[in-house]
C-alpha cells in the first residue's frame, strides 16, 4: 500500500489527508513537532482570552483520526532523503515514503533587531509561544506594559488578547497607517480609531530600533527609531509577518527560495514531493496573488487540490476569486476580489466608498475606471455573502449591477439596519447615475444565472 | 491537571470588579440576601414592602452591574475570561451555585414546607410568606410555592435579560429577541394568568399560561386538567381550543416558516431562563458526538413516553377506566411521567444543573415540544444557518458557545449549511463568529442541505467536478 507521509499537521497537511482518506485507501502519516492533534492555529488568541479552552481549537475529536486511519506521530523532521525516499527526526526515529507532502507552515520573522532573543521577547504563531505568553504576562501585575512590534492582523490579536489581561500595550506600527499598505486609506484611518478606542498606544511610522536587557537577561525597554523614545517594557511580541518554516530543508535536495518552491500541480524539484500551506512558493504567481499566501484559505484549498493528485487526477492548483476576512478588535471586515490599497492601487482602479456618519461601519468597492468591470469589495462591520461576490466576480458584472444588486449581497443577521439605500444613494451622487437598489430576491440568491 | 486544559494552574488572572460593578452586585446581593434570610425564617418587616424591595434591589443591582460591566468597553462579543471563571468553568462557585439552585428544587418539588408553605391550613413561613401579600394582590389569596418560583423565576428573566441585553446590544437579532423573551414571560407565563387567576377564584386551577402549551405542559390532558378547563367557563373552554389549536396548527405552520426558535428561543419560558440566566453557562454543554447520540435517544423516547402517557390518560378520561392492559394509568404512566421527566428532569437537572452541563439540558435532551418541532425543523421547514462560503477558519466559536451542543464548525468549515433538529435558532453561533460565516435565516426548501466535497474559493471546475459527483 502506498504510504503518504505529511509533515505539518495544520489546515494544509489535515486537509490533503483527509481528502486522501476519502478518494483512497492509502496509509497516511501525519508528522508534527507541535502538538499530537490538529487544532486551529487561529483559534489561539480566543484561549489566552479565556473564551474557549486549547480542546475547543481542535476541529475533531480525538478518536477522529484512528477512525480515518489516519496515523499521527509526534517529532520534529530533522533531514529528508528524497533518494532514498525517507525522512528522520530528531528523536532518531525514521520513516520511509512513496509520497511526501511538506505543510510545515510559517514562523515569525526576525529582522536582526538587537536584543531579539532576550527572555519576555516572542512570537505569536505556535501553540509553545502561546503557552510561553501565558508565562509572561498572565496579568498585569506580571507584566506592566507589553510592546508589540508590526502593525499586520496578528499583532492587533496579540494586542486584543494582552488588553483582556488588562496589559498596557504599545503598538509600533511601521506604517503611517494600520496596514495602509493592504487598506484603503478611509478604512485603515478607521482601525487607528478603533484600536486607540480601545486604549492601546498606537505609534504609527515607528519602527524598533532595539530591545534592552536587564542584569538578568530580560527585556527591560525598547526603544523607538524614529525617536529615540525608551519604553520600558516586561514582553515584546513581534508580530512583523512570517515566512516559511523551511530551515530544516537546508541540506536535503529540495530546492527553496523563500519558500518550497513548487510548479502549479504543488510539485517540488524532487520526485514525489509536493508542497502545500504557508511553506509553499509559487515558482509564477498566480494571476494576481502573491507567490507566497500565508492564509488559512490557500492552506486548505492547496490540501484538497493535492489530494487529487495524489488520488490519481492531477489536478493544477486554480484558487477561485480571492477572499479573505479578518477581525480587528470589534470589527469585522470581508474582502472579496480585489482591493488594493492607495499606496498599491493599479492604474485603471477606481473606488467607491461609503462610510456611515457615526458607526464604524464602511465599504470600499474597487472597479475599472475605464470598463466599470467590478474587482472587488471591502467591507467593516457589514458581513457579505460569499457565493454571490464569487458569482459576479466570475460573471464580470459591473459596478452599477453590485449597486443595484447589492441587497442580495448581505449577510448581516436578520433585523440588522442595511445600508444599501444610503450607499447606492452616495454612488448615483458620486457617478450621476439613477440606480435604484432592488430588493432581496432568494430567487437571485439561489439561481446559477442573473 | 491536564495541560491542554486552559493552563488551569497558572490560572487565576482575576479581573477586580470596579466600584460601581462592585455596587451593583451589592445591590442584587442585598436582594438575594433578603429572600435566603427569609427562608431561614428570618423576616425584614414590613414583609410586603421587602419583597419588593429585595426585587427591585435585584433589577436595580443587575442593571447597574451589567452597564457598567459592559458599557466600559466598545459594543462587541464579551467573552473574555469566561474560561478563567469558576462560575462559569465548573469551578468552585460553579458547582455551589449548581448545588443550591438543585437543592432550591428539590424543596420547591417534593418539599415545599421548607421554604414556608403552610400545609394542613397553616399560615405561610419562610420563604413563601414574603410573596403572600404580592398574591394577595393579583388573586386574594396566600402565596403557594409555585406563585413564589413564578415571581422568581420571571425577575431572573428580567434581570438577567436585561444584562444579556447590555452585553449583546450591537446585535438586533439579540436584542430584539430578549426584548420579546423577557415580556412573553412577564405578561403570557406571569400578569396575565395571575390576573386571570384572580378574575376566576371560584374557578379550579387550569394553566393559563397559553403558549406552555402541550407536551411541554404535560398534565394538559390530565383527567383533572380537563375537567377544571371545561368547568371553566368560556375562559376554561378558550384555553382548551387554543391549547388543542397551537400544537395542531400554530406550531407546524410558524415552524415550517421560521423553525424551532420562534419558539425555543423567543417565547418559551424554559428557553428564556436558559437564554437569559443561562447565559453565562451556555457553553457548557457537551459538543462530543456521544452527546448527540444519547440527546437523539433521549429526546425521543422522552417524546414517545409523553404520547404513550397521554394516549393512556385519555382513554382513561373517555372510558372512564382508571386501567389500560390491565396497567394503573396513574401509576404506570401519569405519575412516573410527572415525577421523572416533569420535575427531576425538567426542573432539578435542567434549572440546577445550569452551571454543570450548560443551560439547555432540558431543551436539548428531553423536551418533546422542543422534539416535536425539531422533527418539523429538520424534514419540513424552511430554517435553516447559512455557511458563508469558504470563510469558516475552524475557529470554533460557534461550537463552543452553541447552547445545544451542536458542533456547527463542522458543517461551516466544510461550507455545508447548519440543520439540525436541536438549533433552537438563539442566533449566539452567528454572534460570536469573529468571521461572519453564519447567518439564520428562512428560505427556499431547495438547496436548504447542501453536502459539499469542497469548498467555495478553490478552482471553479475542480468544485463542478466534485460536488456534482
Ligand atoms: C495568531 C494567528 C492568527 C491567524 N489568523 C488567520 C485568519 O484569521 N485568517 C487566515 O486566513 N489566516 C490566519 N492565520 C494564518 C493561518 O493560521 C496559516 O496560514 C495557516 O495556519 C497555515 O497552515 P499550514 O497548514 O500551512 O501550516 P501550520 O498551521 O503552520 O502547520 C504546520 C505544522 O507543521 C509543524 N512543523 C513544521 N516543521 C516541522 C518539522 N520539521 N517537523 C515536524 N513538524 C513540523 C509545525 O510545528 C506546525 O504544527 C493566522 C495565524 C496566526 C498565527
Ligand atoms: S446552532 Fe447556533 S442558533 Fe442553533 S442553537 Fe446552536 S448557537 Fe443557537
Ligand atoms: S465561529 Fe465562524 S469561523 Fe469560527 S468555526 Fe465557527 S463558523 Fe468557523
Amino acid at each position: 500500500m502506498e504510504h503518504i507521509v505529511i509533515i505539518g499537521n495544520g489546515i494544509s497537511g489535515v486537509t490533503a489527508a483527509r481528502h486522501i482518506r476519502k478518494n483512497s485507501d492509502k496509509k497516511i502519516t501525519i508528522i508534527s513537532s507541535e502538538t499530537k492533534y490538529f487544532f486551529s492555529r487561529t483559534a489561539l488568541m480566543y484561549v489566552f482570552m479565556g473564551h474557549m479552552k486549547f480542546e475547543h481549537t481542535q476541529p475533531y475529536e480525538n478518536w477522529f483520526w484512528k477512525k480515518n486511519r489516519i496515523d499521527l506521530k509526534e517529532g520534529f523532521v530533522t533531514t529528508i532523503d528524497t533518494d532514498a525516499k525517507s525522512i528522520s527526526c530528531a528523536d532518531g526515529s525514521s520513516l520511509s515514503y512513496d509520497k511526501l507532502i511538506l505543510a510545515t507552515g510559517s514562523k515569525p520573522n526576525k529582522f536582526g533587531w538587537p536584543g531579539q532573543d532576550l527572555d519576555g521577547v516572542l512570537g505569536m504563531y505556535h501553540k509553545q509561544e502561546l503557552e510561553k505568553l501565558e508565562e509572561l504576562a498572565p496579568n498585569n501585575s506580571v507584566c506592566k506594559r507589553a510592546v508589540i512590534v508590526g502593525g499586520g492582523l496578528i499583532g492587533i490579536e496579540l494586542a486584543e488578547m494582552l488588553l483582556s489581561r488588562n496589559i498596557p500595550v504599545t503598538f509600533l506600527v511601521r506604517e503611517s497607517s494600520f496596514w495602509n499598505g493592504v487598506l484603503p486609506e478611509q478604512e485603515s484611518q478607521m482601525i487607528n480609531e478603533h484600536i486607540r478606542e480601545h486604549h492601546i498606544d498606537l505609534r504609527l511610522s515607528s519602527n524598533l530600533k532595539e530591545i534592552k536587557s536587564d542584569e538578568h537577561g530580560k527585556v527591560k525597554s525598547i526603544v523607538i527609531q524614529e525617536t529615540g523614545e525608551e519604553i520600558p517594557c516586561d514582553v515584546v511580541g513581534l508580530t512583523a509577518g512570517v515566512s516559511p518554516n523551511i530551515d530544516f530543508l537546508k541540506a536535503s535536495n529540495i530546492k527553496t527560495g523563500r519558500g518550497i518552491l513548487v510548479n502549479e500541480f504543488l510539485e517540488t524539484n524532487c520526485k514525489d514531493v509536493y508542497a502545500i500551506g504557508d511553506c509553499a512558493e509559487q515558482h509564477k504567481a498566480i494571476g494576481l496573488r502573491r507567490p507566497i499566501e500565508a492564509v488559512w484559505y490557500t492552506g486548505r484549498m492547496m490540501g484538497e487540490t493535492v489530494a487529487q493528485t495524489i488520488c490519481g487526477n492531477k489536478t493544477a492548483y486554480k484558487p477561485g476569486h480571492w477572499f479573505n476576512s479578518a477581525k480587528f478588535l470589534d470589527i469585522e471586515y470581508q474582502t472579496y476580489g480585489w482591493v488594493f490599497s492607495e499606496r498599491n492601487k493599479r492604474e485603471n482602479e477606481s473606488y467607491f466608498q461609503w462610510h456611515h456618519a457615526s458607526e464604524k461601519l464602511c465599504i470600499t468597492v474597487s472597479y475599472d475606471k475605464n470598463s466599470r468591470l467590478f474587482l472587488g469589495i471591502n467591507t467593516f462591520g457589514i458581513r457579505m455573502r460569499h457565493e454571490i461576490f464569487d458569482r459576479w466576480l466570475t460573471e464580470k458584472v459591473s459596478v452599477d449591477f453590485v449597486m443595484e444588486h447589492l441587497a442580495d449581497a448581505n449577510f448581516d443577521p436578520e433585523f440588522y439596519r442595511t445600508y444599501e439605500k444610503e450607499i447606492v444613494l452616495k454612488f448615483n451622487e458620486e457617478h450621476a447615475t439613477n440606480i435604484k437598489v432592488k430588493k432581496k430576491s432568494w430567487k437571485r440568491i439561489f439561481s446559477t444565472n442573473y | 491537571m491536564d495541560k491542554n486544559s486552559s493552563f488551569a494552574l497558572s490560572n487565576p488572572h482575576k479581573v477586580p470588579l470596579n466600584n460601581t460593578q462592585k455596587f451593583g452586585f451589592g445591590l442584587g446581593i442585598i436582594g438575594v440576601i433578603i429572600l435566603t434570610l427569609a427562608t431561614f425564617n428570618i423576616h425584614a418587616e414590613p414583609k410586603g414592602i421587602f419583597t419588593l424591595v429585595s426585587i427591585a434591589l435585584i433589577v436595580v443591582g443587575a442593571v447597574i452591574y451589567a452597564r457598567s460591566t459592559y458599557l466600559q468597553h466598545p459594543a462587541g462579543i464579551k467573552n473574555n475570561h469566561v474560561y478563567f471563571k469558576t462560575i462559569s468553568n465548573r469551578g468552585v462557585w460553579g458547582w455551589a451555585l449548581g448545588i443550591v439552585l438543585t437543592l432550591f428544587y428539590v424543596l420547591l418539588y417534593w418539599f415545599p414546607s421548607y421554604l414556608g408553605l403552610g400545609v394542613d391550613g397553616k399560615e405561610n413561613t419562610g420563604l413563601v410568606v414574603m410573596f403572600d401579600s404580592l398574591s394577595m394582590f393579583f388573586k386574594g389569596q396566600a402565596a403557594s410555592q409555585w406563585f413564589v418560583y413564578g415571581t422568581l423565576y420571571t425577575l431572573a428573566i428580567l434581570s438577567l435579560g436585561i444584562k444579556f441585553m447590555y452585553k449583546y446590544r450591537h446585535n438586533r437579532y439579540q436584542l430584539i429577541r430578549t426584548v420579546v423573551v423577557i415580556l412573553s414571560q412577564l405578561f403570557l407565563a406571569y400578569f396575565i394568568p395571575e390576573i386571570l387567576e384572580g378574575l376566576n377564584t371560584e374557578r379550579t386551577y387550569f394553566a393559563k399560561d397559553i403558549k406552555n402549551m402541550w407536551p411541554l405542559n404535560y398534565y394538559f390532558f390530565e383527567p383533572w386538567h380537563l375537567d377544571n378547563m371545561r368547568n371553566g367557563g368560556s375562559l376554561g373552554m378558550f384555553y382548551l381550543v387554543a391549547g388543542i389549536f397551537m400544537f395542531l396548527v400554530f406550531t407546524p405552520i410558524i415552524t415550517y416558516f421560521a423553525g424551532k426558535r420562534w419558539y425555543c428561543s423567543w417565547v418559551c419560558g424554559c428557553g428564556g431562563l436558559a437564554e437569559t440566566a443561562g447565559d453565562s453557562f451556555r457553553h457548557l454543554s457537551s459538543k462530543k458526538l456521544s452527546a448527540w447520540r444519547l440527546e437523539r435517544w433521549l429526546i425521543h423516547a422522552v417524546m414517545v413516553f409523553i404520547f404513550v402517557t397521554t394516549a393512556a390518560v385519555l382513554y382513561g378520561y373517555f372510558t372512564g377506566n382508571g386501567e389500560i392492559f390491565g396497567l394503573s394509568i396513574y401509576n404506570t404512566f401519569s405519575k412516573p411521567y410527572g415525577f421523572l421527566i416533569g420535575a427531576m428532569f425538567s426542573g432539578v437537572i435542567g434549572v440546577g444543573f445550569y452551571p454543570v452541563l450548560g443551560s439547555r439540558v432540558w431543551c436539548r435532551f428531553g423536551c418533546p415540544l422542543a422534539g416535536y418541532m425539531g422533527l418539523i425543523q429538520r424534514f419540513k421547514s424552511k430554517f435553516r444557518i447559512t455557511t458563508n462560503g469558504g470563510q469558516c477558519i475552524s475557529c470554533g466559536n460557534c461550537s463552543t458557545y452553541c447552547e445545544q451542543g451542536i458542533d456547527v464548525r463542522a458543517y461551516a468549515q466544510k461550507g455545508e449549511n447548519i440543520v439540525r433538529a436541536s438549533c433552537v435558532g438563539c442566533g449566539i453561533c452567528s454572534a460570536v463568529c469573529p468571521r461572519g460565516v453564519l447567518k439564520l435565516e428562512n428560505g427556499p426548501e431547495k438547496g436548504r442541505i447542501n453536502p459539499k466535497e469542497i469548498l467555495l474559493g478553490n478552482d471553479v471546475d475542480l468544485m463542478d467536478l466534485l460536488n456534482k459527483k
